[in-house]
């Protein structure tokens, strides 16, 4: 198949960028998306020409550093798929094809289509942990948690932080990312001690860096490549009413 | 044994000497640790627990990764699980019989006392784990679940759905995070080390380069620990992350810092084929699923049925019936060496004939398809991404690709190089896998390395340290090394060649896999090594990356990477062809038993070889560290 790609291409963060159009020819549908801009940007370095600038790495849907907007979707036309999940089969011959980087305030252009997404590291360095020390470990199973608990913890906690959520989100809202987290260490045991604390700082560090507010359009969760349901925001939510309640020192 | 190359074992029995390490070692006071400065260069699960445990202490460390974030390295893959000896199912399971079926699985090329002290330590992760949050998979009464992996007839694998990796990285980052946020740890992510400074014999800092600005970066420490990973990606096409390299442990190397056993590489058994020339990566399917799987190819010749269409009796499930007692559950070297057998035999499935059947079917009518989507739901998923084929009902194809490596920078007993204060951690080094690598052991180690060992050992080395004051980044020494490095970017970028460093790369991973992969020969890596030859002359004038080094340039960062491929893949084959007998992934045709199972030859191998960087990459200088059993009797490793 062949394709034509509206690319945004902007040398740096305080550059203006620009969408370029190139055109491809005899696209394999089953190549990835990723391995179609591999293409590309073979020819284009064989012409001694910049190769755009992407993030990638695992290419199996779970490292979270690919990520960008495909016709204005975040990660593409596939429901709860990364963009290196997604294979060229899902486009038509003679389609032409936009892409553009994650768009949110809280995420500035490095090159092209790489973002900083650092501000994610900021809001779990804040306190998306339990503080428990190498050494201070009881026995694993002196903590029994419940089959269903640790299902739902997992449902949470299956988060890859690749920021489609924020991507997608007219208000550029981290709120699923910072809520899945939260939601997980709240369906579990251990930590529990530190709930308020962990709540308040998370919501704080969220509300520090440029992301919006959640107005609840739920557009974040038919994008996560996880399926991360927006349940775990009222869950935050809850916790952090409960903290400012319980916890006001925090 | 060589004086070059001292192990340092502790004294007494086996079970004692970790124990004897510990009560001996020296301490750093609570007051002196925040005066020494440690570089950790990854954030895998070594790197990343290393460095947590390490600012925990109360030492200053400085954490470098290529990803954009500390929780994107590669452990994040690892799907299936981590062993542990807690012995929860009450099926005969204890630190010496893991300890063995470790052993055994690197076909008794690994060193006792550290493969000893890996299964001693492996409760301890599973705890800390735990601890931190992590969610494995649970009974419903509320306590941890096990399953088992290929290799060992006990159930000692703890996993998170398919996402073990991906959980346990998770908690290594979340506590590596909470140091950051301490101000313990500086992170320097989007960062990419590109040579070692020694001086005066001892390792005191890296060059990095800023991998977002293009600024090549002077960073001094007291200490510094590699935990970089493996270079499976040599072969171009593997199941690693495209930034996964050798750069950190290779320019090490050429620092002074002995390669051992660089040619051991595990080829997976279970991975997707490929299907085009364009493709970028083989994508791994987790060994847990032979669990539940079994693999078969069809009895015929070129039978181009579909599966389904294909009855019982004209399948052969290869593996159960050459290895009865562990059936699908075989090492993953034999596994594949088996499928390759099967492949190589004109039996492949497939459009490319390059696969064969994992088939659950079985399974599913004894368990139910909910029980089997509990277990491997995302695995599943993922396979249909991927080739829009649904596994519940037609079974998966795989075929083998490179994987691990279990060869890395040569380590002692605290797992510190040949360069004193630099030491090599996780998959990065050598130490605990001998010849083949068992299932869940990967991320174990890299665990055990990073929460349990290094937290030891380093500290033992930083006791002689606490007078040394802080090095000066703008020294000479260290100016001189950044020159060359920066030297080095400017070549790559005024070579105006016409050859991409991906054209290169697909081209050297191709002749490994070739002449040094599943099978070698004498005469293959013989050809192999003049090819390679050829093939570094012809990058080193051929080379075309556009732009400049003082930006965020993809390419240069590619072509740094294989410049190093260049010189690993001769010393591989090297290291491949002085190997005269076949042992764990190393099969080597000459040697081989009537059955087509390896000969292993303890007389004159029974050793590790550590290779020395001489300046040229053809002659390197042959180091020995011989495998001294003191507690088990190699045998021949059957799993018939």
């Amino acid at each position: 198949m062949d394709i034509v790609l509206k690319i945004w291409r902007q040398k740096d963060q305080d550059s203006t960028g620009k969408l370029e159009t190139y055109t491809l020819e005899e696209v394999n549908p089953d190549m990835s998306f990723l391995e179609m801009l591999d293409t590309l940007n073979h020819n284009l370095v064989k012409q001694g020409e910049r190769a755009i600038e992407f993030d990638h790495d695992c290419r199996e849907g779970i490292c979270g550093q690919c990520g960008m907007m495909i016709d204005g979707i975040a990660h593409g036309p596939l429901k709860h798929t990364t963009t290196c999940q997604l294979h060229m089969r899902s486009f038509c011959d003679g389609q032409t094809i936009q892409i553009e980087p994650f768009r949110a305030e809280a995420f500035p252009v490095i090159r092209d289509l790489k973002v900083d997404r650092s501000a994610f590291d900021r809001i779990i360095a804040s306190g998306g942990y339990v503080s428990v020390d190498t050494g201070q470990a009881p026995e694993a199973n002196s903590i029994p948690i419940a089959h269903h608990d640790a299902e739902a913890a997992f449902d949470a906690a299956v988060c890859i932080g690749c920021g489609a959520c924020v991507a997608s989100c007219k208000n550029a809202s981290a709120s699923l990312f910072t809520a899945a987290k939260i939601s997980q260490m709240t369906r579990l045991p251990q930590g529990r001690e530190e709930a308020g604390t962990r709540v308040t700082r998370m919501v704080r560090q969220m509300e520090s860096e440029d992301f919006g507010h959640c107005t609840n359009t739920e557009a974040c969760e038919v994008e996560c490549p996880q399926a991360i349901s927006v349940l775990h925001i009222a869950r935050m939510n809850y916790e952090y009413n409960r903290a400012g309640i319980f916890f006001n020192k925090a | 044994m060589s004086r070059i190359l001292e192990v340092r074992i502790p004294d007494g029995p086996l079970p004692e000497k970790w124990s004897n390490y510990k009560a001996k070692a020296r301490l750093v006071s609570p007051n002196n640790r925040k005066k020494l400065d440690v570089i950790v260069v990854g954030t895998g699960l070594a790197g990343a627990s290393a460095a947590a445990s390490l600012a925990e202490m109360g030492y200053n460390v400085k954490s470098f990764c290529f990803q954009d974030s500390p929780r994107r390295a590669h452990s994040v893959a690892a799907q299936g699980g981590v062993n542990a000896s807690k012995n929860y199912r009450n099926d005969g399971d204890n630190v010496f019989r893991f300890f063995y079926d470790t052993i055994k699985g690197g076909d008794f090329r690994s060193r006792e006392a550290n493969v000893y002290r890996l299964a001693e330590c492996s409760a301890s992760l599973i705890d800390q784990a735990v601890a931190q949050g992590v969610p494995f998979a649970r009974e419903y009464g509320g306590y941890l679940r096990n399953r088992s992996f290929g290799g060992v007839q006990v159930s000692r694998t703890f996993y998170a759905r398919g996402q073990t990796g991906q959980q346990l990285l998770l908690g290594a980052y979340q506590a590596l995070m909470r140091q950051v946020s301490a101000k313990k740890v500086t992170l320097y992510a989007r960062h990419e080390m590109l040579d070692l400074v020694v001086i005066d014999g001892r390792a005191r800092g890296i060059i990095a380069r800023n991998l977002d600005t293009g600024q090549t970066e002077r960073h001094a420490a007291h200490a510094v620990v590699l935990a970089t990973g493996g270079f499976g990606k040599i072969y171009y096409l593997s199941t690693l992350a495209m930034g996964c390299n050798a750069s950190a442990i290779w320019r090490a190397h050429k620092k002074g810092a002995f390669m051992a056993n660089p040619s051991w590489t595990q080829i997976h058994p279970t991975c997707l084929p490929q299907s085009g020339a364009y493709q970028s990566k083989l994508t791994l399917m987790s060994e847990s699923l032979r669990n539940d799987g079994r693999i078969w190819v069809p009895l015929q010749h070129d039978d181009t049925r579909a599966p389904g269409a294909i009855p019982e009796e004209e399948r052969d499930y290869y593996l159960e019936r050459k290895y009865p007692s562990f059936g699908n559950l075989a090492p993953r070297d034999i596994a594949s060496r088996a499928a390759k057998e099967q492949i190589d035999a004109g039996k492949g499935v497939g459009p490319l004939k390059n696969a064969v059947y994992l088939d659950f079917s079985k399974a599913i009518g004894e368990y139910g398809k909910s029980t089997i989507t509990e277990r491997y739901g995302n695995l599943f998923t993922m396979y249909k991404k991927i080739t829009g084929i649904d596994a519940y009902r037609e079974p998966m194809k795989i075929s083998p690709a490179a994987h691990f490596s279990m060869g890395g920078l040569w380590v002692d007993y605290d797992l510190m190089t040949s360069v004193p204060g630099l030491f090599a951690i996780g998959e990065a080094n050598f130490s605990d896998h001998g010849a083949n690598r068992l299932g869940a052991n990967s991320l174990l180690q890299a665990c055990v390395d990073g929460y349990f060992v290094l937290p030891y050992t380093l500290q033992n080395y930083l006791a002689d340290e606490i007078r040394t004051p802080r090095f000066d980044p703008d020294s000479t020494p260290f100016i001189e090394v950044e020159r060359a490095v920066k030297a080095q970017l400017q070549q790559f970028t005024d070579c105006r060649g016409s050859k991409t460093a991906d054209e290169f790369h697909r081209e050297l991973g191709r002749e490994l896999y070739d002449k040094c992969g599943l099978l070698r020969s004498g005469e293959g890596l013989r050809n192999a090594i003049r090819n390679i030859r050829e093939l570094r002359e012809a990058f080193r004038h051929d080379l075309l990356v556009p732009g400049h080094t003082d930006e965020v340039n993809s390419e240069l960062e590619k072509a740094g990477r294989v410049a190093d491929y260049m010189e690993i893949a001769e010393l591989m084959c090297i290291d491949a062809l002085h190997r005269e007998e076949s042992c764990g992934a190393h099969f080597r045709e000459e040697y081989q038993t009537a059955e087509g199972e390896a000969r292993r030859d303890d007389e004159r191998f029974c050793y590790s070889a550590a290779w020395q960087w001489t300046g040229n990459p053809s002659e390197p200088v042959l180091h020995k560290e011989p495998l001294v059993f003191e507690t088990i009797t190699p045998t021949v490793r059957s799993y018939k």
